[in-house]
């Protein structure tokens, strides 16, 4: 079982400059692979967190790719986020075996416990609170993914015991 | 592993250190590592067996193989005892130390702890004599949850490479392409086209580069086989690339993954590095000259990607945005070249077809359809999890026998069938075959094998505008039939389950319905209304009632449904009023409660809780 390194954790320990000394190198070692954007978008918001515009603006440069390429790829995948996000990501799964058991009440229970609506970021920027199509995890619905821990079989009641571990 | 494979003698070599190291145990114990027992805290167990093993003096005796995802994803974290096959569920690190003491040092099997059958309250301790495991035949899955996931030298002893060994050096690339075809075997991804005939056709493109491509952008809905077949058996897909690669004359290939799957990306990067390292990829292999390696191309979360076409753009770096066809991947796909995309099953079976040939293959299954087919078993259902039968098992020993039947002894209402781009079954057509033409003779598909089971609780119209809600959400927006036939589609059906629904909107879905599928630019748009449809023709006088009488007979949409007590089976054990959120019911200890259907909101948290099932939804008077 591999153990994942809490990448909004490492990011916020370390500078602006840095973050974009890293990012470079990504681009870097991505130079001679086709079509490497999504991964080193995927790499990029890792580092810094969120792809703000003016991440982009370096990464086309970089890549010697148009603005307007990289604007459309960001914006175009549910994964990429302009804005800035929590330290963590609460993705509650309404794929259909989570929504068939119940997914959607466990929405109204965080809105209201976090007091964020679906999409925004909790007031001490602690977590973002997104929807998920469908985690592949329907063997144990409803289930809801913390960064990346699936926790299984969740309903209201149970919802504090998983804030906690954060 | 640091020598290079080479040849069947390195293979040989590898197989039988395997089992001399293996054979030094007495006992074997197979802890599932999948995803649903990761989040069911099997480290926690692995841990406690390791400590328990040295504590009481066998760790030497007892082998601890962490493996793939064994099926029975409802009951985890899973253990299986080998030799004597013991199956046990449900462990938590507590119960490992008298597990362990009984189980390895007095060799007494631990009933309490092994699979107990709902239906009967029957231990069943060894796994063969399970209905789950019973009826199952496995050769996708061959490996999945039956060896250590992490480790080459485990895949070699159970007859991996060989297929690849094979190939390379005694069967043209023509030949692997007419074995394939031989098999019978139809694409796994969902549209079922002949696998060989796909190659042939990658065969004979002209082209100084080709790619083969795999297509793990597991997206549909209560779908998750791909998942277990990277998370248990990563290298038997890249051996099934490695053959089509050799197949078509590719040197290069890419798995595109969902991002939603970080252990199975971790899994697959590792196993592919173990490759590389063995010499399996990245350079020639076998000493042929035949050159293949393969990289991982993760997706960043948009459904459509699960679409050939898209998927190539998204591969590019480009938004996933599906190009017209003709031309086809095989003429023009990725980065301009001939490119064959297959599906993470497909490429899972190929192995099995070389090494034990075509005719073996297709001795299981169907006329039409040979082999076998991975189902993920989700949603009402008591035996959620994987499993892979003979295509052509009828539906009911699947959700019944398999799946051991409804949660809490429900009725089956319908099982959804590939995903969003399918149909439902209803129970009046429990006996289908699973098998391709069967099912889309019904109004379904057999997908990528996502079984949906839902209970008589279910409201069809909200499902269908649960879908339509995915895939408005999902539609790339390139093509105006699917941009906007789906978001006008998706508006109906809300208005419907609002107790809006109008005279002909049953008529105008359908119409509406039929332009998308004839007009729509990719397979996402095409397949859109086919949730719609299906439930219209099978729960026609569902629709009826939620627009004729603004009722939703399920008591699922809120706005047109209160729920009520029946005073002659409640119990009066107040759970209902603890748990409603808007106290709305009232009532003494003992004595019949009551929901105020000014207050109710519909929600029914009340009938979750109900033991006697004494509450009911009923009309909601005023909307």
């Amino acid at each position: 079982m591999s153990e994942h390194t809490d990448c909004c954790f490492c990011a916020a320990n370390m500078d602006e400059q840095a973050k974009y000394e890293q990012i470079a190198q990504v681009i870097d070692t991505y130079k001679e692979k086709e079509g490497s954007l999504i991964m080193v978008l995927h790499s990029a918001q890792q580092i810094y967190g969120y792809l703000p515009l003016e991440l982009q603006k370096f990464i086309a440069d970089r890549m010697g790719l148009p603005l307007s390429e990289v604007y459309g790829v960001v914006s175009f995948y549910s994964f990429f986020s302009m804005t800035e996000r929590g330290r963590h990501t609460i993705r509650i799964c309404l794929g259909t075996a989570c929504y068939v058991r119940g997914g959607k009440k466990l929405v109204d229970a965080l809105e209201e416990k976090l007091q964020v609506k679906v999409g925004g970021v909790t007031a001490d920027k602690k977590f973002t609170l997104e929807v998920a199509r469908c985690i592949g995890a329907c063997g144990l619905a409803p289930a809801i993914m913390v960064d990346n821990d699936v926790y299984k079989t969740m309903s209201p009641a149970t919802l504090d015991s998983m804030l906690n571990q954060y | 592993m640091v020598t290079k494979i080479n040849s069947i003698n390195d293979l040989n070599q590898i197989k039988a250190a395997y089992e001399a190291e293996l054979g030094k145990y007495k006992h074997q114990i197979l802890l599932c590592a999948g995803a649903g027992c990761i989040s069911c805290d099997c480290g926690k167990v692995r841990d406690a067996v390791v400590a328990e093993l040295e504590k009481q003096g066998l760790a030497d005796s007892v082998k601890l193989i962490e493996t793939g995802c064994i099926g029975t994803c409802a009951l985890g974290p899973v253990v299986l005892i080998l030799p004597e096959r013991t199956f046990y569920v449900q462990i938590t690190p507590e119960k490992v130390p008298a597990l362990i003491e009984s189980h390895i040092a007095k060799g007494e099997i631990m009933e309490k702890y092994t699979f107990q059958d709902k239906l009967t309250g029957e231990f069943i301790p060894c796994i063969d004599d399970i209905p789950f495991f019973k009826e199952q035949v496995r050769i996708a899955l061959r490996n999945c949850g039956a060896i250590e996931y992490a480790s080459l030298e485990a895949y070699i002893a159970n007859g991996g490479y060989y297929a690849a060994e094979k190939a390379l050096t005694s069967m043209s690339a023509k030949d692997v392409v007419d074995e394939v075809k031989a098999s019978g075997l139809r694409g796994r991804g969902g549209g079922g086209f002949p696998t060989g005939v796909k190659w042939e056709a990658g065969y004979n493109a002209k082209g100084d580069r080709k790619f083969i491509v795999c297509n793990a952008d597991e997206g549909d809905p209560g779908a998750f086989m791909d998942r277990s077949v990277i998370e248990g058996d990563p290298h038997n897909l890249i051996e099934g690339m490695i053959l089509g690669g050799y197949a078509i004359g590719a040197t290069k290939g890419y798995v595109y993954i969902r991002a939603e799957y970080p252990i199975a990306v971790d899994r697959l990067d590792v196993a592919i590095a173990q490759a590389r390292e063995a010499g399996l990829l990245g350079g020639k292999l076998f000493g042929t000259d035949f050159e293949f390696d393969l990289e991982i191309r993760i997706g960043a979360g948009a459904f459509v990607c699960g679409e050939e076409t898209s998927l190539m753009a998204s591969i590019e770096g480009q938004r996933g945005e599906p190009r017209q066809k003709p031309p086809f991947p095989f003429q023009s796909g990725l980065f301009g070249c001939p490119t064959i995309i297959n599906n993470v099953e497909t490429f899972a079976n190929i192995p099995a077809i070389i090494k034990d040939t075509a005719a073996e293959f297709a001795k299981v299954g169907t006329e039409k359809a040979k082999g076998t087919k991975v189902f993920a078993l989700a949603g009402d259902i008591v035996n959620s999890g994987i499993i892979e039968v003979p295509i052509g098992t009828p539906m009911r020993r699947i959700i019944f026998d398999i799946g051991g039947g409804m949660i809490g002894g429900r009725e089956f209402k319908a099982a959804q069938v590939g995903g969003p781009s399918g149909g439902c079954i209803t129970k009046e057509n429990l006996d289908v075959p699973m098998e391709y033409d069967a099912l889309i003779a019904l109004g379904a598909m057999m997908g990528s094998g996502g079984l949906i089971a839902m209970n008589d609780e279910t409201c069809m119209v909200d499902t269908a505008r649960f879908f339509m809600d995915f895939i408005q959400d999902e539609s790339c927006g390139k093509c105006a039939a699917c941009r906007i036939g789906t978001k006008r589609m998706l508006e109906m059906l809300i208005r419907l389950t609002k107790g809006k629904g109008e005279p002909g909107d049953v008529e105008r879905l359908l119409e509406l319905g039929q332009v998308v599928k004839d007009t729509a630019m990719c397979g996402l748009g095409q397949t859109a209304p086919n949730p719609i449809i299906s439930t219209i023709s099978n729960f026609r006088d569902e629709y009826d009632a939620h627009i004729e009488d603004h009722r939703c007979p399920a008591g699922v949409c809120r706005a047109l449904t209160v729920f009520e007590i029946d005073p002659q089976s409640c119990l009066g054990c107040t759970l209902c009023a603890i748990n409603c959120p808007v106290n709305a019911i009232s009532g003494e200890r003992k004595s019949p409660h009551y929901i105020d259907p000014a207050l109710c909101i519909g929600c029914g948290v009340c009938r979750d809780n109900c033991r006697p099932n004494a509450i009911h939804p009923t009309k909601r008077e005023v909307l």
